[in-house]
């Protein structure tokens, strides 16, 4: 069984991920755009890390907590749904992405309400929550400044933390110029590109839709097991105006996302910030547990409340004993930031809402690895090791590539949708798989390797310039090597070789 | 002291002077050296494009030529964490599958005896100044693997600032990949030389007029760029700058 995902957008005639960022590679603004914002924050990250003595021993603990939750996770989300539910909440369990977009649609539509406003949250776009609630004739409003930059774009996020990675200014002030307008208050005439003019035309224009608003909708950074506690980290304020306005209030958080005790915090809300905006404190740090502080009596915060707890893929995810540690990633984005082939290729080439080091590892183990950009990306890295260095979760994303590319050339054990399968190898490995196999069987014969290697030394001046087939993606743009005249083991034999 | 070169396949055919510079470097710090002609590749290929099985037999060959050898030395960086850290894996992985313990012994056993080049002469050998002369102004790129896989550090800044004549400058971004990464540089090859040409013109831009580094693999896909490009700096593995003498200078 190959089959590709099906609760969730699986980009199912995505091209390949070399296919992808090639456009990208060739779009010099895009490239511009993506490495001074990529340089810069790496270098304010590293920074921000420097600062701290602990860091290596904070980066040992929240692994340690994470690790023990996942392998405890069963007891951890019954006893979160208990206290969310004595808190006053409702808590709803979603397989997939279509259950947990119909069982939204349905919270909403209960309200008698048409539209929403929504924080940030990476749950809601991997399930294409706002797709699902405009075709139920809801319209979801972004809040989050570079979400609604995206939105009003009509484009797609490339980035975790920084959706609209791939914009610069001037390309910002033509989207709030020409789309404000058609979703409630327009850009102000004129608008210029400085970020304080484009700040302030996203706040007149945010600002009506969160005091109309009846219903938001959110994820969750953390969800406290014994209080109940959810928790979102933001840089704006729009999130908390989200928490904090609206009657009803409906959070779609993946299951993996549990802390066992309020405690754990305090490693996260240190480690978070840092990683993800170079931070030594997150700016808004919004907590509820249950319904509003007041409990619907005076006071900020919802009436109502619910969580939507999201499966969709993790617990396939969870059984799987080397790429489990993806489950334990807090999407702070450092290993976007880092990583030299995200630069290069941006952030819509991996085909996912998850971009970059960490979405290669995580969108083939919850989609499956059955379509072309799920097969490809475990291969969207050069395993420089970057991306773990800075992980503050320590996942050994490079480790995890290795097993899904085995995954992918050889098959294997996986498990799907509860039940484990043995997978066949993906398409398009067949003759890859035997220049594998007939290499091996020459490096496997010293007598062979050493006949071949002077077979090339003696037609090294026949050498072409370019190669065909699968070489020629080198020869493009790279000399060859050229091949010596003797190999080193000749020479050893000439000039060393004491039979001893 | 005795230490058995490995010498890796992508040297044996291509870069056979990085081989014959660690032969003769050794030698001249008084190791005698010994070429088990049973070994052959680490497998780092297979391996890294999702190939384990047809791995194995390649860790099974290491392991048994380089068996008896106390010190398994490799002008590879990449090649010595292959080593290092993922037989080790691979050999537990055939444990786990049923597969004996066998490939995990051998495995266990070889891999603490393996040493990068630098990490054996500062770590082992304890020396910085090898003697070594090279009148040339020198950047030095760490490939990956061996800067974050086996944690050399600065022992190549250390044993290049030692050499007689040589000027080191500094690289920027030095400790970004090169883009090369194995079957990456075939699989992606857009991305690839996106990266590949941002390093070389970085090198380029220290006014350098070599290009070091301690990887022939990655030094071959920087090499050819520059090749390309028809540029005037040229690339260097870190052994053959080392093994440069004012009596015997590399030609």
């Amino acid at each position: 069984m190959t089959g590709t995902y099906l609760g969730m957008p699986a980009f199912p005639d995505f091209p390949a991920f070399p296919a992808a960022a090639r456009e990208a590679v060739r779009d010099e603004v895009l490239r511009a755009n993506l490495r001074h914002a990529t340089h810069t924050i790496r270098d304010k990250r590293a920074g921000a890390v420097a600062e701290l003595a602990d860091w290596d021993r904070l980066r040992a603990a929240g692994k340690a907590v994470k690790d023990h939750t996942l392998r405890h996770l069963d007891r951890y989300l019954l006893q979160l749904e208990e206290a969310v539910t004595a808190a006053g909440g409702t808590v709803h369990w979603a397989a997939d992405a279509d259950e947990a977009n119909r069982i939204v649609t349905e919270l909403v539509r209960a309200t008698g309400e048409r539209e929403v406003v929504k924080v940030k949250s990476m749950a809601t776009q991997e399930i294409g929550l706002n797709e699902a609630l405009e075709a139920a004739g809801i319209a979801a409003y972004e809040t989050d400044l570079a979400e609604l930059i995206v939105q009003l774009g009509h484009d797609r996020p490339s980035h975790i933390l920084v959706p609209a990675i791939h914009r610069n200014r001037a390309e910002i002030r033509d989207v709030f110029r020409t789309e404000m307008a058609h979703w409630g208050r327009p850009a102000p005439e004129p608008l210029g590109d400085d970020p304080r003019e484009l700040a302030e035309a996203a706040r007149l224009h945010l600002r009506e839709k969160f005091l109309r608003a009846k219903v938001a909708v959110s994820g969750a950074n953390f969800m406290v097991a014994e209080t109940g506690t959810m928790v979102v980290l933001e840089s704006e304020g729009n999130g908390r105006m989200c928490l904090t306005l609206p009657e009803t209030l409906i959070s779609v958080v993946g299951i993996e996302k549990v802390v066992p005790t309020f405690r754990d915090l305090e490693i996260f809300l240190q480690t978070l910030p840092r990683s993800s905006t170079a931070e030594r404190m997150n700016p808004y740090t919004t907590m509820w547990t249950g319904l509003g502080p007041s409990r619907g009596a005076e006071g900020d915060g919802p009436t109502a409340f619910h969580l939507v707890l999201l499966d969709n893929g993790r617990t396939d995810t969870l059984a799987d004993e080397i790429g489990r540690q993806a489950l334990r990633c807090i999407r702070c984005s450092a290993c976007l930031n880092v990583c030299p082939v995200y630069e290069r290729a941006g952030g819509h080439a991996y085909g996912s809402v998850y971009p970059g080091p960490i979405g290669a590892i995580l969108s083939p183990q919850l989609r499956g690895t059955g379509s072309t950009i799920d097969a490809s990306l475990p291969y969207a890295s050069t395993l420089c090791g970057a991306c773990y260095e800075v992980c503050p979760v320590a996942i050994d994303i490079p480790e995890v590539l290795l097993h899904l590319r085995e995954r992918v050339a050889q098959g294997g054990p996986a498990t799907r949708s509860g039940v484990r399968v043995t997978l066949r190898p993906a398409d398009g490995h067949t003759a890859e798989r035997a220049a594998m196999r007939a290499a091996r069987l020459l490096l496997d014969r010293p007598g062979a390797l050493r006949a071949g290697e002077r077979l090339l030394a003696r037609a090294r001046r026949l050498a072409p310039r370019r190669l065909p087939g699968a070489g020629r993606a080198w020869t493009d743009s790279r000399e060859l090597p050229t091949v010596a005249a003797q190999s080193f083991r000749d020479w050893w034999d000439r000039e060393r070789s004491d039979p001893r | 002291m005795r230490a058995a070169l490995f010498v890796t396949c992508v040297n044996d055919a291509l870069y056979p002077r990085t081989g014959i510079a660690v032969v003769r470097l050794l030698e001249r710090l008084g190791v005698g050296v010994d070429f088990p002609a049973a070994q052959s590749c680490c497998g780092q290929p297979q391996y890294n494009t999702g190939y384990r099985y047809e791995t194995e037999p390649l860790v099974r060959r290491t392991a048994r030529a380089f068996a008896g050898h106390e010190y398994v030395v490799t002008p590879s960086g990449s090649c010595a964490a292959m080593i290092r850290q993922h037989y080790p894996r691979i050999g537990r992985k055939a444990a786990a599958e049923g597969r004996g313990s066998e490939l995990a012994e051998a495995a266990a056993a070889l891999a603490p005896r393996v040493y990068e080049l630098t990490e054996f002469l500062v770590d082992v050998l304890g020396v910085t100044d090898v003697g070594a002369h090279f009148p040339h102004t020198v950047t030095y790129h760490p490939s990956c693997h061996g800067l974050r896989g086996l944690g050399l550090g600065d022992r190549p800044r250390r044993l290049l600032a030692a050499v007689k004549g040589l000027d080191l400058v500094e690289l920027p971004g030095a400790e970004e990949c090169c883009g090369f990464g194995g079957t990456f540089a075939v699989k992606n090859p857009d991305v690839s030389t996106a990266m590949g040409t941002d390093k070389i013109t970085a090198a380029a831009g220290t006014g350098a007029q070599v290009l070091c580094g301690a990887d022939n693999s990655c030094l071959a896909h920087l090499g050819g760029l520059l090749r390309r490009a028809d540029s005037p700096l040229r690339t260097l593995h870190l052994a053959e700058i080392l093994a440069s003498t004012e009596e015997e200078p590399l030609s």
